[in-house]
């Protein structure tokens, strides 16, 4: 019997300090640092004629004060543009503090150190800046007709521009197959802006080590390594003196994956020219006005279809609104354009975006990444097919399927990872007839009587989406079986509350045969691994995942050839149960794991008991050979590498029973359903959490979430106050099955599962409120005044 | 500055502050107990809940010197089997809300004994009023969980009172 842990729904290893207020955040550490705080503009498009800190400069507490004109030459210039791409003719991003010109509200200005926080907004509060105002440009129509430029030099305000077209198998434009189609729908869709949001706010601590000329930076971000590299190429340090560390992070979603921001580089700056402990936390007005938003797009959408409703041609033209700067390059659009497709063949398809400049909070990916507004297009469309025809709205969708036995199928497109979209496997009509008959599909008709009997208005709907995830290029893992018996597992990317911790160790004491309680596992700290691109994309089970396995493969294998030695066995006849390497069949010729680390070390001093074993004249190795054989190294230890193909392709359906006031138009969420296919499970106790928490976010962005900004650029909602999301009260009991088709592109079959549960609930909900009602519902999120104002538009 | 004491998770602290600080800037910033979060500062998310004499506050919305001579209880002080349940439930992912949703609950739970009702209570005569699971979310809902944890904190909460 091997160690079996991975399938199993293991309890996390996180938890016991987070249930006890043990937890490290970044707020958690530094507490005798100085603090940092930010003068941010007022103003959405403004040139700055005057800063004045005579008043600033009297307050007892104060350390420093800088401006774009005292930063040096490396940290002084615009921060980078993280992906570039063709199609992005017009890319711009901020300066860390401004230089001249603000473009939205919120771009941090001056930077100020005191003492304490308190001090430090204090001083914030004297400076005096004097600006000379534009008219800022807000909204995607106006940004597009107005004359007004969010740039001087990008004319009408577009920063990309792309067209992806796939023809029909014979050879049909999307235009001609439209016009040659039997039916046609030509329609417009509208999503709003929403957020990421954590809890817990963005947040820099850094030391100066002025002995060791190092910097140690903590940083609550998505990606340590990521922000190492930036931070040395700014300062013009050796990457060897800069190390990053994401502690324990209170969530990201995304807008931790953005980086370096500001005062990600500002602070160690600072840090290391004052050589003095350096913190700042963001605050939640901070967080609302200067980090970044998502979702925002307006869809046309024409399609034509046939009797079936079969798409035969489709034609999408979005314009999707990046807020004032593209540090992230045009990812969310590219994402929304193709992975639109979701599960379906479509005859022909041809997708044109343009990427707007607005005087906002830019735009970088939230969880699900433009996948929502591209599955909110496609559910809504097969929607208004299976109307138009109508005909059942699941069977819409199983006539469009793509079938288990055309895996792998190509798209035909260029997926964000610049590499063809090619499905990888998936079963989608099993999950479709999972889903139907966890929510009772067929028996819902019979549902909706009754209930309208009593007066009550329900409606069922239902959204499917296929997800990319696991993007390359790679990661790494780190495994160390020390002398004691432990297993040190460590890799580059962070942990944001996934459970990487968990289920990294599951696949560790899988591969390695040793109990999960010897292994601990460490995330985001380029003290332990240096190479990583970060955690987003719901690529870190999948990337680390299978590197953590590979590094364990040869781990383990290096164990046996040791063992096979100290046993005088041959290392095929070796099994490794619960930290003991074992001949099979013969439980008495066994070494423990430990010892077989103590001899994979050959030593000339010994510090312990155990360690004697290994010194000069204690081992019984052949004197022809070197003690350490020619291409091997000391230590039980090794490094994997994971770097994909390209992406492995989750997918999963929902369907959801809503009821609407017949006077308040107050909506429900009855029940909510969901099948969910991520390949192999490591653990489903997570997968599950992953999924709870992305419908949340959903339930949030359908019915709540939006940045409501007034025409001066003044964004109006910016609290927990008035910017609303779903507490406790709000969201539903959460009905889960799961189907496990594995991915054939990695050794474990796995496919990521982080963003899943957030994308199809903006299509899901509108397709139940439609039904219940019985008009269209063209826009996300809806309100209850959304809901009652429609009403009075459309007559039933 | 104002001179106070407090009794913090048992023991008897004193505390030299300016008056404007928070109870919650206070527990974290001047006693080291970083175990009380902040989310917003703004009394909207409960990840900074403390219990004060029992009862769950705000600790942002709190000065400290309004709580001088009081009695607060932060999660370092809190021992309840909600810890358990919260972990066998996985009443949380990144743990950043926790802090808050477990002194929260026991602040609920303190309420709920004493008879008081919520806004989903039918009959507010009665001082049996059952802890449903409608009831749990309604008492829950100044908590924010932007993890999306709430069936798994309200399941907790569920196998806590049992
Ligand atoms: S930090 Fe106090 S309620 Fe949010
Ligand atoms: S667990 Fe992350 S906010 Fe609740």
């Amino acid at each position: 019997m091997t160690t079996k842990l991975f399938g199993e729904p293991v309890r996390r290893r996180e938890d016991a300090r987070l249930v006890s207020g043990e937890g490290r955040f970044l707020d958690d550490l530094g507490q005798q640092a100085l603090a940092a705080a930010f003068v941010r503009s007022p103003h959405a498009h403004a040139r700055i004629t005057s800063i004045d800190v005579d008043a600033a400069l009297e307050v007892a507490g104060l350390v420093a004060i800088y401006t774009w004109e005292d930063l040096p030459a490396g940290v002084a210039e615009p921060l980078p543009l993280l992906i570039p791409h063709p199609a992005l003719t017009h890319g711009r991003t901020a300066y860390p503090l401004a230089r001249d010109i603000v473009r939205h509200v919120g771009e941090p200005i001056v930077m100020v150190v005191a003492r304490d926080r308190y001090l430090a907004e204090d001083i914030c509060s004297l400076i005096e800046i004097g600006y000379e105002y534009f008219k800022p440009v807000v909204g995607l129509e106006e940004a597009v007709s107005s004359t007004h430029l969010v740039h001087q030099d990008v004319p009408g305000n577009v920063g990309a521009h792309l067209v992806q077209e796939v023809p029909s198998a014979g050879g049909q434009s999307a235009a001609e197959a439209i016009a040659a189609a039997p039916h046609t729908l030509a329609f417009r869709l509208d999503i709003e802006r929403s957020a990421c949001m954590p809890l817990e706010g963005k947040g820099v601590y850094a030391r100066w080590d002025a002995d060791d000329e190092s910097l140690r930076v903590y940083s609550s971000t998505q990606t340590s390594t990521s922000v190492r590299m930036a931070i040395a190429a700014k300062l013009g340090l050796p990457l060897p003196k800069v190390e990053v560390i994401a502690p324990d992070v209170g969530g990201g979603f995304g807008v931790k994956i953005v980086h370096p921001w500001p005062e990600e580089v500002l602070v160690p700056w600072a840090a290391r020219l004052l050589n003095q402990e350096i913190k700042w936390t963001e605050d939640r007005r901070e967080h609302f006005i200067s980090s970044a938003h998502e979702r925002a797009q307006i869809q046309h959408v024409q399609v034509g279809f046939d009797d079936a409703g079969r798409v035969l041609g489709l034609s999408v033209e979005i314009l999707h609104d990046h807020g004032a700067y593209t540090p992230y390059g045009i990812i969310v659009p590219i994402i929304t354009s193709t992975q639109l497709l979701g599960p379906y063949r479509i005859g022909a398809y041809r997708v044109e975006f343009s990427s707007i400049y607005t005087n906002t909070v830019q735009v970088t990916p939230y969880r699900g990444a433009g996948r929502p507004q591209g599955v909110f297009c496609m559910e809504r469309t097969m929607d208004k097919i299976a109307q138009k025809l109508g005909l059942d709205r699941a069977d819409v969708r199983a006539a469009n399927f793509i079938q288990p036995d055309q895996f792998p199928y190509d798209q035909g497109l260029i997926f964000q990872d610049g590499r063809p979209l090619i499905y990888d496997s998936g079963d989608y009509p099993e999950s479709l007839r999972k889903l139907k008959d966890l929510i009772g599909w067929d028996e819902f008709p019979a549902l909706r009587e009754s209930a309208r009997a009593e007066g009550r208005r329900l409606g069922i709907g239902l959204g499917c989406y296929v997800e990319g995830t696991g993007v390359g290029p790679y990661e790494g893992g780190h495994i160390q079986i020390t002398s004691d018996g432990r297993v040190h597992v460590s890799t580059g990317l962070t942990s944001q509350g996934q459970g990487h911790e968990t289920v990294f160790a599951q696949i560790a004491a899988t591969e390695l045969g040793v109990p999960i309680e010897r292994v601990s596992v460490v995330t985001g700290d380029t003290r332990r691994f240096g190479y990583a691109v970060g955690t987003f994309a719901s690529r870190a089970a999948v990337m680390s995942g299978n590197a953590i396995a590979l590094a364990c493969r040869k781990v383990r294998e290096k164990a046996l050839r040791v063992a096979a030695d100290a046993l005088e066995a041959d290392p095929r006849d070796l099994e490794i149960t619960d930290g003991v390497v074992h001949v099979v069949g013969s439980p008495a010729a066994s070494i423990p794991l430990a010892t077989v680390a103590v001899l994979s070390n050959p030593l000339r001093y010994a510090f312990d008991e155990e360690a004697k074993r290994a010194t000069q004249f204690a081992t019984t190795g052949s004197m022809d050979r070197p003690p350490v054989a020619e291409g091997e190294e000391p230590g039980l230890e090794g490094k994997g590498y994971y770097s994909p193909i390209r992406s492995t392709f989750a997918s999963g359906m929902h369907a959801a029973i809503v009821e609407t006031d017949p006077e308040t138009a107050e909506i429900r969420i009855l029940r909510y359903a969901v099948v969910h296919d991520c390949g192999k499970m490591i653990n489903p106790m997570l997968v599950e959490g992953q999924i709870h928490g992305g419908v949340a976010q959903g339930v949030g962005g359908a019915l709540y979430e939006k940045m409501v900004y007034d025409e001066h650029g003044q964004l109006l909602n910016a609290s927990f106050m008035d910017f609303l999301m779903p507490y406790a009260t709000e969201i539903p009991h959460i009905e889960t099955d799961h189907l496990e088709t594995p991915s054939p592109l990695n050794p474990l079959g796995i496919k990521g599962a982080g963003e899943a549960g957030v994308i199809p609930v903006s299509a899901v909900i509108a397709a139940a409120i439609e039904d219940a009602e019985g008009f269209p519902i063209d826009r996300m999120p809806i309100s209850p005044s959304d809901l009652y104002d429609l009403r009075l538009r459309s007559p039933r | 500055m104002a001179d106070i004491r407090m009794r913090v998770n048992g023991s008897i602290e004193k505390l030299d502050v300016e008056p404007r600080v928070s109870l919650l800037d206070a527990l974290r910033e001047h006693l080291g107990l970083t175990g009380t979060k902040k989310g917003c500062d703004q009394g909207a998310c409960g990840a900074c809940t403390v219990l004060a004499d029992g009862e769950r506050i705000v600790s942002c919305l709190a000065l400290a010197v309004q709580y001088a001579d009081r009695d607060i209880t932060t999660i370092e002080g809190v021992t309840s089997p909600l810890q358990r349940s919260f972990v066998r439930h996985d009443g949380f992912q990144c743990g950043y809300c926790t802090s808050g949703q477990i002194c929260s609950a026991v602040g609920m739970l303190t309420e709920h004994a004493a008879g008081a009702p919520s806004a989903v209570t039918g009959d507010l005569a009665t001082m049996e009023i059952e802890l449903t699971a409608e009831e749990i979310r309604e008492r829950m809902s100044g908590n924010l969980c932007r993890c999306g944890a709430y069936n798994g904190i309200v399941a907790a909460i569920e196998e806590g009172i049992r």
